[in-house]
Parts: structure tokens; sequence; C-alpha cells
């Protein structure tokens, strides 16, 4: 959802909800500039999106024992958007055993970006 | 097996959790207070949202719908609130002397009462089915709502199709095309009928654009083939009055249809107890302390009106778990026999002449505002800052918002978009209310710019 105009592109930031019209403008010397954002948060998405846009990914793993079926996790840091796909098959056939607590490493180095998967539910052993 | 509460809350998820807690902080003793929840856990419907993007605004991170919920949760098992799971509501009634009567069952203790000063209505609302949108065909297997495909894939791990095509373009049908495709499967189309998204805009970015999956406002779904599974689906674009348009059907080959045509608040609890409704929402109508039309019948989340953000969620339901309290407090100094007489005179006209706490000021509607929560002010009982929450019906571009005092305007805010995917919000000092004695009524109004 990017509109080129001249050196500006128009974006919406995807950081939370509120989802702010951003408007990065790329300057002669190669420096982006972002306006429209709330928060400082925005600022980065603004740069990232236009350099190297990057997302957090978040699935589910199954759960050996546990009180649930699957456990939910998401990288602990975002990744490179075109390694999402690479970090979701990663996690295919992996089982974890249960007691699993909230915050726990389930796969490290995902798809080689040097982040890790964690836990983001607690799943009791049944 | 009958029991005694101060608070009984009904629904366990972001509401309910945050209205427990806020009420044991303003003063409510731990065992007074009960969660009643259907499922086997608490957390509600965040349990499924493994997504991202929740708690920004009240834990200055961003968290995934577990991790959020997490948070609450351990918050009150802390406090030692009581919490009643697998139980369900079957009736709540409310009694002359302003207690309330809460009918609940579980497999364990069977039929029981529970009585109480206060009930806090926390249900959540539930997903538009698709016998509420007259869409022709047989009834084959592969038609879900979204919160359902949602269920399947990140609760069960169980992929309910492998070529998708998604009506209606709310929220979860844009996180469920997402979900999908990362999952393996081929998410062919979003068709929405309205000229708009019904979802948040960074959902179509990061949903839809990231993964180059179509979406077509008004379209609509106008059959469905397949006898025992869905075999395809006919689109078509539809004109101004929402009515298919000849010669522009296509058949899309899928085996799944998902519905995400809105949500629709749980109010059959209200209903029956006499909690007045707002036609728009589909929630109770309340005043500034979101307390209905029964005093010390409180509401707050999905329940009340849609949310976008459980950031919000949560903190409107820790003002009514603080007014339920307050509330508790008032009926312990012996307030409640007369005030309950009171409000009940008060509640037959529903917002009109005088009430406990003083005269209400109706909020009203005006231009693209379709309703605003609360829709009724008693100034003597409002906080120094009242938030106002809206949504218009339409999308407005360079919109000028103001609200008015009688013929007065007093806030003045330029917006550079405003849909009705977003829900909106404006903040009512009560000095400045002050300075109106005898104000008639508060108008929320959008208009596009005339720039």
């Amino acid at each position: 959802m990017s509109e080129k105009k001249e050196n500006k592109t128009e974006l919406t930031c995807i950081r939370c909800p509120i989802g702010c019209l951003l408007t990065v403008t790329e300057r002669s010397d190669g420096t982006l500039d972002v306006e429209g954002n709330t928060c400082k948060r925005g600022e980065e998405y603004g740069r990232k999106e236009l350099s190297n846009p990057t997302r957090i990914v978040t699935s589910t793993v199954r759960v050996k024992n546990g009180s649930h079926f699957m456990v939910s996790v998401k990288t602990k840091e975002d990744v490179p958007k075109g390694k999402m796909k690479d970090c979701i098959e990663a996690l295919k056939g992996i089982e974890v055993e249960a007691p699993i607590h909230i915050g726990e490493v389930i796969l490290s180095n995902v798809a080689g970006t040097g982040v890790d998967i964690v836990a983001t539910k607690s799943v009791e052993r049944r | 097996m009958d029991r005694k509460a101060e608070i009984v809350i009904v629904g366990g998820g972001p509401a309910g959790l945050a209205a427990a807690a806020a009420a044991y902080k303003r003063g409510i003793d731990a065992e007074k207070i009960w969660i009643i929840e259907r499922d086997k856990e608490l957390g509600g419907i965040l349990n499924q949202c493994i997504h991202n993007g929740f708690g920004l605004h009240t834990f200055k991170e961003e968290l995934t719908g577990p991790e959020y919920a997490a948070r609450y949760i351990s918050q009150v098992k802390e406090i030692g609130i009581s919490c009643l799971l697998q139980t369900i509501v079957v009736d709540i009634q409310a009694d002359a002397d302003g207690k309330k009567r809460v009918v609940a069952m579980n497999r364990k203790d069977g039929l029981f009462e529970i009585e109480t000063e206060a009930v806090i209505l926390a249900m959540g609302c539930r997903e538009r089915p698709r016998g509420a949108l007259n869409i022709p065909g047989y009834r084959p297997a592969g038609i879900y709502s979204a919160g359902t495909a949602q269920h399947y894939v990140n609760i069960e791990g169980r992929m309910p199709g492998k070529e998708v095509v998604i009506l209606g373009s709310g929220d979860i049908g844009l996180i469920m095309a997402r979900r999908m495709t990362l999952e393996g499967a081929k998410v062919k189309l979003v068709a929405e009928l309205m000229p708009y998204s019904g979802g948040l805009k960074r959902n179509i970015v990061q949903c839809l654009d990231d993964f180059g999956i179509p979406l077509k406002l008004s379209h609509t779904v106008i059959d469905i083939d397949g006898k025992e599974r869905v075999k395809g689906v006919t689109v078509a674009q539809v004109d101004e009055n929402r009515k298919p348009i000849p010669g522009t059907e296509e058949y899309i080959s899928c085996d799944t249809l998902l519905l995400s045509c809105g949500l629709i608040p749980e109010n059959e609890l209200s209903t029956g107890m006499g909690v007045t409704l707002n036609p728009v929402t589909s929630g109770p109508v309340v005043n500034e302390s979101l307390e209905t039309n029964i005093p010390g019948v409180f509401a707050c989340g999905n329940v009340l009106h849609v949310h976008d953000l459980v950031d919000y969620v949560s903190e409107e339901a820790e003002n009514a778990g603080c007014h339920a309290a307050d509330y508790v407090r008032r009926m312990e100094k012996g307030e409640g026999g007369k005030a309950a007489k009171e409000a009940k005179e008060a509640g037959k006209e529903a917002g009109k002449g005088k009430e406990e706490g003083g005269m209400a000021i109706p909020v009203k509607c005006a231009g693209g505002v379709r309703y605003t929560v609360p829709s009724l002010v008693r100034p003597s009982c409002m906080q120094e800052e009242q938030i106002i929450r809206f949504r218009v019906g339409n999308v407005y571009k360079n919109a000028v918002l103001t609200v008015q005092f009688d013929d007065t305007v007093v806030m003045k805010i330029n917006k550079r978009v405003m849909a009705p995917g977003e829900m909106e919000q404006i903040k009512l000092k009560k000095s400045k209310l002050e300075e109106f004695p005898g104000l008639g009524e508060i108008t929320v109004v959008v208009e596009e710019s005339r720039l």
C-alpha cells in the first residue's frame, strides 16, 4: 500500500493498530525523513520499510503430552520480510514436549536469520 | 449450592479480566469478585489470536494475543479472584431490592445461583454466520466463519482447506488470509460488499499486500457451488445499492469459503434481564459510568460495542470495574433500596429526567457519526476526563470532527482519514462541561472538510 510521489512515499504504519499514515521523503543525500508518525516506532518503521522491510512472524507448533494440542510461537525479533515463509517451513514437523513456559526458546536461529522462535503461551503437562 | 458475591463478571476474556483486577484495586475483596467463563481457560478469543500487535498502549510493547492475555490472567490469579471455568451463565435477574441473582451451571456443581450487588457484562461478541448473509446454494462442507477457521488452525492445528475465498474484509478474515497463506493454502480473493474495507488499514497492508492477495471492494459471493464440499463460488460486482450487477459474475474454484462479515455483541443475557440495547451497536445503552439502564449492571468490551484494539477493551473494562466497585460501596452505605427504586423509575424513561447523580445529558451523533459510547453523561458522576468512543459510517478524507455543547462548538479536530473500520475517540473535560449549566445535549459531528 505505498504510493510514489516524486521522492515521497506514502505508507500505512503497521507497528500498532492505530495505523498512522506516514510520508517518507527521500532526501538528495539518500537519508529518509518520516512524517505523520505519532511515535518513535513509526519513524523506525518508515525508514526500515523503504530500506530493509522486516516482520514479526507468528505461528504454532505441535505439543506432546500437553494440555493443548498446539503452542503459539513468534520470532523474538523481526525478520526480513522475504524470510517469513522460510520461518514457517522451519517450524513444520517440530514437536515440543510439555510443559512449555511462555518466552521459552522453541527453535534457535530460525532459517538462518539469527533470530530465535519463542513460545507465546505456557502449556501445562497433561 | 448458593453463593454470595459483590461483583459477578460474566466472561473471562480481556474485558472480564481487566474489570476484575480493577475492581479489586478499587477495594473489593478478591473472594467477593467472581469471573464466570464458559471456556476451559481464561483469556477469551485472545488465545486464538496468535498474531502480534496487541498491548502497545497498555504495556508499551508489541505482544501476541496469548501473551497479552497471560499478563491479565497472572494478575487475576495472583490477586486470588474466584474464577469458575467451563461454567455458563443461563440467566440473570435484578430484584426489587437492587440485588442481582446470577443463575449458572457446570458439570461439577449443576445449576446454582450467585447473589451479587453488581454484575459486569463482559461476554464479548460473535461472528455473523452464513445464515444471516442470504447466500444461495447448497450447504456443503468448507464454509467457515473466519474465527472458526482461526480456531481450527491455531488451537486444533488443522487446516480447513487448500484453496480459499474470503467474503468480507473484517480483521479476522484479513489475519486468516495471511495465516492460511503462510501455512501453504492459496487465498485467491477477498471480496468485500462495501466500497471500503471493514478491517484496519494496517491489516490490509501486512496481511494482503505483503502476499499479493487481491481485495475486491464492492464485490460479493452470489452463489456457492458444490454439494458435499465447496467446489467454487460465483463472485459479482455490486452497485451502490449493494445489488449484483448482471454480467460481472466470475466463477472462482475453491474448496473453502471463509466469512468475515462483522461481529455482533452477544447480549441474550442482557436483554433477558431487561437491559436496553442500542440498535446501532447491538450493545447496551450506557452512561458515563458504563452502567446500563439497570443500576449496578455494567458493560464493557465487545459486548458493549465491537472494538478494534484490545488495549481499549482493557481500558474500558478497568473503568467498568472501578464503577462497579464504587456502586457496591454506595450500596453498603445503605443507599441501596432508595437508589435502586429511584433509578428504576428513571430507567423507565431511559436517560430522560433526573437520575441518581443528577441530570443525564444525551450524547448525540450527527454527520457521519454512527454511534457514541457512552450515549448519556451525568456531569456530577464524571471523572475529569471522559472518553467518548465512536465510529463513522463511511470513509471520510480530510474530515472535520467537532463537538458541540447545544449550539456551541467546543472542540474541532482535523483528521486526514476516518473509516468505519477504525474506532475513534474524544476526551470531554468535566471542567468544560461545568461552564455550560443547563446543557441540553452534546453532539459529536464528523463532516467532510469544505476546503
